[in-house]
């Protein structure tokens, strides 16, 4: 049996802003994600990590 | 461009609220952050209690990966308790129950912060501190919302386990083992949990058996709850002397856990004398906000001794 077919409605301005404040929040954390594990790997390597060979 | 949302589907129109998503300050509330920061703190005396070092950097991001951990399983049991926080006007206005948060959605951001911060603290301390964290998140979201939390009025003893544990992460993350110090701070928390639970299901009792949650003022009746409140704070007293007797709590801690421990007591048995009207609420609600008080005492004692050198051994 065919999906019945789904309906849309816009988004309300309101709902738009709501949305691109999340959006805004989620580049954030995962910015704050890539940092936290960069600093990581060079606290964890420290300067091991330009010791390697090439 | 224009946006566009579904919100007709097989079931008839749903909340245009829950389908648009909630506001970020939504999400942060189902991480439960007045949890968190109680669990930061405990987590980071039992980093500073214990014997060892660890780099500022990675101390911090543990402390991080363990409170996004005790977010996670706060935000997984405000999943699976919707129903429940929907009745009771404490919890009613969560972004769940008021719809600003679908279940679907809380329970995707449940489960990803999960995996993320047993992943993180895994990489930053050690395997043992991201098993714990792993069996915390475990026990509070399915032993205890799951399972415990409707099934008996020994649901917040049990659970309390869950609460008690970020100490002993916390020394995990320094020292690699778990060692007598976090064990005791874990028994303190465990021992305390219950009179503080139960200060405040005596007074929100018709809540919780509208929500038919079997709380012990429910199950057993109030004089069995103001009972067992005076037993767990005459246990409590001594037990938070531990840490002196132990040698990592000092004259400052001494001081306060036995002018707090003597206070929980005193507080105990004015809900014990105290069992109608007004003076009932009082007397509850005197308790819960003094054991909160307490507790906080215990441990910014702690605290204190260890990083700013007020240690003044009591015992040789």
């Amino acid at each position: 049996m065919p999906e019945p077919e789904r309906q849309y409605r816009p988004l309300t301005p309101e709902e738009e802003a709501r949305r691109r404040k999340r959006s805004v929040a989620i580049a954030l954390a995962l910015g704050a994600w890539v940092l936290l594990f960069f600093v990581l790997t060079i606290v964890k390597l420290g300067p091991q990590i330009l010791s390697r060979p090439l | 461009m224009t946006s566009l949302t579904n919100t007709i589907g097989r079931d008839g129109p749903a909340p245009a609220l829950s389908t648009a998503g909630g506001d970020v300050p939504d999400y942060f509330a189902l991480l439960k952050p007045r949890v968190m920061v109680l669990v930061i703190f405990t987590a980071l005396v039992g980093m500073v209690v214990s014997q060892g070092h660890v780099q500022p950097a990675i101390g911090a991001i543990s402390l991080l990966a363990i409170a996004v951990g005790a977010g996670a399983s706060g935000c997984l049991n405000m999943w699976w308790d919707a129903d429940i926080d929907a009745v009771m006007t404490r919890t009613a206005t969560r972004p769940i129950p008021a719809g600003r948060i679908s279940s679907e959605e809380a329970l995707g951001f449940g489960l990803f912060l999960s995996v993320a911060s047993v992943l993180v603290l895994g990489l930053a301390a050690n395997l043992l501190a991201a098993a714990l964290l792993a069996f915390t998140i475990v026990f509070y979201a399915v032993v205890y919302s799951m399972w415990l939390k409707r099934a008996t009025a020994q649901n917040i003893v049990i659970g309390g386990a869950a609460g008690a544990l970020p100490p002993v992460i916390g020394q995990a993350v320094v020292s690699g083992s778990v060692g007598i110090e976090s064990l005791v701070l874990f028994a303190i928390i465990f021992i305390w949990t219950p009179p503080h639970f139960w200060a405040l299901a005596l007074i929100k009792a018709d809540e919780y058996a509208r929500a038919g949650i079997p709380m012990m003022p429910n199950v057993a009746g109030p004089a069995s709850t103001r009972r067992q409140i005076v037993g767990y704070s005459l246990l409590l007293a001594p037990l938070s002397l531990a840490p002196v007797a132990f040698g990592f709590g000092g004259l400052l801690y001494a001081v306060i856990g036995l002018v707090g421990g003597l206070g929980m007591v005193a507080f105990s048995i004015r809900v014990l004398r105290n069992r109608e009207g007004e003076a009932e609420r009082r007397a509850a609600l005197g308790m819960f906000g003094f054991s909160i008080l307490y507790l906080f005492a215990l441990f910014s004692a702690l605290l204190a001794e260890q990083s700013f050198g007020l240690f003044r051994p009591v015992l040789g």
